[in-house]
């Protein structure tokens, strides 16, 4: 049943982009509840994932290994594990509701903006699930073209600045990936065993490639990586994307987009270069730690509410980049927390930006003022996606930041306190900016006329929020299931980048996979 | 004399229908232009179904002089497809313009068998035969359009420049000749493995006269200066067919001659690879960067097209059998996307140089959103984006440029390719992102839609036939 969900999750959103094109474009509600129903399917079967998945085991599972290009030995390889399954489910969650936020928002080209988002939707799903170099960058790819539509179409003022800005930022990373990712082919080949594609073989080989070139590729790899988290100095692309994006597109863009680089910094960073790691986790730590401060600075003076938010995304995923190369279970674990966490907070202060530019179209936060008289009940939602995103214990948001400075506090690798004390202002900054948005914009007097009479939450954005409330109050109070789906597979992660001769790999597949073939000629 | 009747049955039959049948039709039925086409049209498909069916049979025939099945056969093929999409974009393109002359498609064929030449040759003369014959063709071709100065002047500029390059190529066979004592290329291959060489000094320097030659028939720096010019001037159909079909004839000699030219372990083999691997990175940045200055969209993808060579010219310079595999697959996908391309130029303009700026793109996608699509797919795929066939061309070109060592080019090929998505991306912010000044009314495709329809899927599906592709490429 697993490898069913799996691929059901995968290729349900292609196909419905597909049907999407064959409807009229006139008839834009049968559109809109195509795409509708199909993002709530996929999310619906992606969850038969959760029970079909065993915690206790770290190879990947429900995996499919279907060949493709035998003379390259790329092949349809996917599967999941403990670090994947939370990025997917997380995204086949954000997805509904970011479509649920662009009922009303989206008007022209209605047909289009459907289809290339759940054409996106299968990007990013592929991207968490591929096992071969050649179809995760060919995934990774792929997102490239809904994204720079979505942001260049639908977006704001600027928007086709922000749209190649964001496009060739992205492309610069990943091309750098891709000769990467053909050195490590042939280093298979050189090594003897022929040029492979092949992930749980790469990792076989990677760590006894030449350390000069090691280097070289993990550079080549992290650094289209840090592009997308964005990493300081890399980021300017982020606030310009985040701004000229339609609402909807924001909450992709930092709910899951974001996600792609920090997991791949686990996968492929800590995966296939343990030495290389360990021997530049300073210097990527000492960028995530400016990256923290300087992000929560930048945020604190924002005039617009939106650009705020942005910059907070990079000062929250500073804090997954600096636990990460901590190398330690705590701090990778962390991570993995933050990110689930992030891609829930931060989605729901851009719907709340949304729902306030909605009503005024302005996003500036002097225009705004005592908006809680008015809109009591969105006042208690953006409170709580205000506080998940501060970090406040309770919600969701704690746990993460919190694993993570634990982690890099311990951490032998980086081997100074240092990196956890400076972060840790990071949080205290975040509370001040966040904090400080919400004082101005939504207590105060209410003088500004044009704000007297704002309705209050809408059905539809009413339900965009809740599940997103409720679901940053539940693992903010129960982080326990998240944690122990992620746990072995970051503990293995971890081993293997400290004592790389001795430790199992990380990315293993079962030796036999019984059902991956047939549920593969069913499926097709 | 061995002659090879089977074998050479699409060779005989395109000369047949050409020389013989096409020339007699023409001299008995005057400006029957219908008849012409369907009679070429007939040709080409009949050519290419004889191609794919003598395919395996490989052989070496005519004293030496002609390599026939394989990998020929394989450009046979990839030459009559384009030739066919070419055909059924002109003839719109052409009652437009006023221009539908029935010696255009004759000029078509007898470039398609030049080219076929070029790649069944196995002597220096039968190459230099098949070069002449497409080049000649090309030339009038490009100065077809009588009443317009810019396609009068492409088509002079091509001749004289072309024939220019004509004189480099010739003498270098000459000198090639006389350092190995033979044309053919399988004798001067050995010749040159084997250290039989009268003078080393006129060997390296003849290699380096065809590496001239066929860059400038590749368009390759520094001898890409012509191609703006030309495909700017020319009529864009005709463009879509020089710039696709003819870099691809002359990349299948480029391969054939450079393998000969080449074998491993000899000391002129890694200055050589270096020469061109040099060519390689300067000709895709020069085309990359100038590309990104042009606000003629035909223009624009001259200079693309020269960046193109560029990459191809990476497996080349990989001097391997997946090197020509490379170029083989990343060629068959350039002519899909670049005719591609050029038939929505083609479609989209109007006589006199009308609605050729980037900026008559704006708000296509309002107003013809197919066309729109179509051109998308297109600048994608050539900017090399997956899943589109570009990207997969490209890889492969990594694949093989890393492998002999030459890393430092593949990360030229990865600079200019962020380049190269600038303006790629440039046309399609205009098309979609912009909104549209003035209105136009479109022109109607016609029959040019076939060939949008064929060179859109391929660009979009080719990918995910590689191993196919890839697997008759092998066993033939």
């Amino acid at each position: 049943m697993g490898v069913s969900a799996l691929l059901a999750t995968l290729f349900g959103p292609l196909l419905g982009s597909i049907a999407i094109l064959f409807i009229h474009r006139d008839q834009t509600t049968a559109i809109k509840r195509t795409a509708m129903v199909i993002s709530c399917v996929t999310f619906l079967l992606s969850l038969l994932m959760i029970p079909a998945f065993d915690a206790s085991n770290t190879a990947l599972q429900f995996v499919v290994n279907q060949p493709w290009i035998p003379a390259l030995d790329a092949g349809f390889r996917l599967g999941v594990d403990g670090i994947s399954l939370p990025l997917v489910l997380l995204t086949t969650l954000i997805m509904p509701i970011a479509l649920l936020a662009s009922y009303d928002s989206i008007g022209k080209s209605v047909k289009e903006y459907y289809a290339l988002m759940l054409l996106l939707q299968f990007g990013m799903t592929g991207v968490f699930m591929a096992w071969d170099t050649f179809l995760f960058y060919v995934f990774w790819e792929l997102i490239l073209i809904p994204m720079y539509f979505i942001i260049g179409i639908w977006g704001g003022k600027d928007r086709i600045y922000a749209a190649i800005k964001f496009f060739l930022y992205t492309l610069v990373g990943s091309l750098l990936m891709l000769v990467a990712i053909v050195w490590l082919g042939l280093e298979s080949q050189w090594a003897g065993h022929g040029f492979t594609a092949d992930l749980t073989k790469l990792q076989q080989i990677s760590s006894h490639v030449g350390f000069n070139i090691q280097q070289f590729l993990f550079w080549a790899f992290a650094l289209s990586f840090l592009i997308k988290v964005p990493l300081f100095p890399l980021h300017t692309w982020l606030p310009d994307a985040h701004v000229q994006a339609p609402t909807a597109g924001s909450v992709i863009l930092a709910g899951v987009l974001l996600k792609l680089g920090t997991y791949g910094l686990i996968r492929f960073n800590l995966g296939l270069f343990p030495q290389a790691s360990v021997h530049f986790a300073e210097i990527i730590s000492v960028f995530a730690v400016i990256g923290i401060v300087y992000g929560a600075l930048v945020a604190m003076v924002q005039t617009d509410i939106k650009k705020l938010v942005a910059y907070s995304s990079v000062s929250h995923l500073g804090f997954v980049v600096l636990g990460i190369f901590s190398v330690t279970t705590e701090g990778v674990q962390g991570a993995v927390l933050q990110m689930v966490n992030h891609g829930i907070s931060t989605p729901m202060l851009f719907l709340c930006v949304g729902v306030l530019y909605e009503r005024r179209h302005t996003r500036e936060i002097a225009d705004y003022g005592g908006i809680t008289k008015v809109m009591p009940r969105f006042a208690v939602l953006f409170a709580i996606a205000m506080f998940a995103s501060v970090g406040l214990p309770g919600l969701n948001g704690f746990v993460g930041e919190f694993l993570t400075l634990l982690g890099a506090f311990k951490s032998q690798t980086l081997g100074s306190w240092t990196y956890a004390i400076i972060s840790a202002s990071g949080v205290i900054f975040a509370a001040v900016y966040l904090l400080w948005m919400f004082q101005r914009v939504m207590f105060g007097t209410n003088d500004n006329a044009e704000n007297h009479h704002l309705r209050d939450l809408s059905r539809s954005e009413y339900w965009q929020l809740v599940p997103l409330a409720l679901l940053a109050i539940w693992l903010g109070v129960n982080p326990k299931p998240l944690m122990n789906m992620s746990e072995k597979g970051v503990q293995a992660v971890v081993n293997w980048v400290q004592n790389p001769s001795t430790a199992a790999p990380t990315i293993t597949v079962p030796t036999q996979a019984p059902h991956a073939a047939h549920s593969m000629n069913t499926h097709r | 004399m061995n002659i090879d009747f089977f074998g050479s049955l699409p060779l005989i039959v395109i000369w047949l229908a050409l020389g013989a049948v096409g020339i007699a039709i023409q001299a008995f039925v005057r400006n029957n232009t219908r008849l012409i086409f369907g009679y070429y049209v007939a040709t080409l498909v009949a050519t290419a179904v004889l191609a794919i069916i003598t395919a395996g049979h490989k052989s070496i025939a005519f004293n030496g002089m002609v390599a026939l099945g394989g990998f020929s056969n394989y450009f046979d093929v990839l030459f009559c497809g384009a030739g066919l999409m070419t055909m059924m974009a002109a003839r719109p393109y052409l009652q437009r313009e006023n221009a539908e002359i029935d010696e255009f498609y004759t000029l078509l064929v007898s470039a398609v068998s030049g080219m076929m030449f070029m790649s069944h040759a196995n002597n220096l003369l039968v190459l230099f035969v098949g070069v002449e014959l497409m080049s000649i063709s090309f030339y009038v071709m490009a100065g077809f359009l009588r009443t317009n100065s810019r396609s009068i002047e492409a088509g002079l500029k091509y001749f004289l420049l072309g024939a220019f390059a004509s004189g480099f190529l010739v003498y270098g066979m000459a000198l090639i000749y006389g350092a190995t004592g033979s044309l053919q290329y399988d004798v001067i291959a050995s010749h040159i493995a084997t250290g039989q060489v009268n003078f080393p000094a006129l060997l390296s320097i003849g290699a380096v006269l065809m590496a001239v030659a066929l860059g400038f028939k590749v368009a390759a720096f520094p001898f890409h200066q012509w191609a703006p010019d030309v495909y700017e001037g020319a009529p864009s159909v005709v463009t879509a067919f020089m710039s696709t079909a003819g870099k691809a004839a002359a990349f299948a000699s480029f391969i054939m001659v450079f393998a000969a030219l080449m074998p491993h372990g000899n000391v002129l083999t890694p200055k050589l690879q270096n020469m061109l691997a040099l060519v390689s990175a300067i000709t895709m940045l020069i085309g990359n960067i100038t590309a990104i200055a042009q606000t003629n969209v035909k223009r624009m993808l001259a200079y693309s097209s020269v960046a193109h060579a560029g990459y191809l010219l990476m497996g080349i310079v990989a001097n391997s059998d997946q090197g020509s595999m490379a170029v083989v697959f990343y060629v068959t996908s350039y002519v899909f996307m670049q005719l591609g391309a050029f038939v929505v130029v083609g479609i989209l303009e109007r006589g006199n140089e009308q609605h050729l700026q980037i900026s008559d793109y704006a708000g296509l996608a309002k107003r013809q959103p197919v066309l729109a699509f179509a051109m998308a797919v297109f600048m994608f795929a050539l900017a090399g984006i997956p899943p589109l066939a570009g990207f997969f061309g490209k890889y492969l070109l990594f694949v093989s440029a890393i492998e002999s060592g030459f890393l430092w080019l593949t990360l030229v090929a990865v600079l200019s390719s962020v380049i190269s998505a600038y303006f790629y991306l440039g046309l399609i912010v205009k098309m979609y992102f912009s909104e549209s000044q003035g209105h136009h009314e479109p022109n109607p495709a016609g029959m040019a839609g076939i060939t949008l329809v064929v060179a859109a899927t391929a660009s979009i599906v080719l990918g995910l036939f590689t191993t196919q592709l890839l697997s008759v490429y092998g066993s033939w």
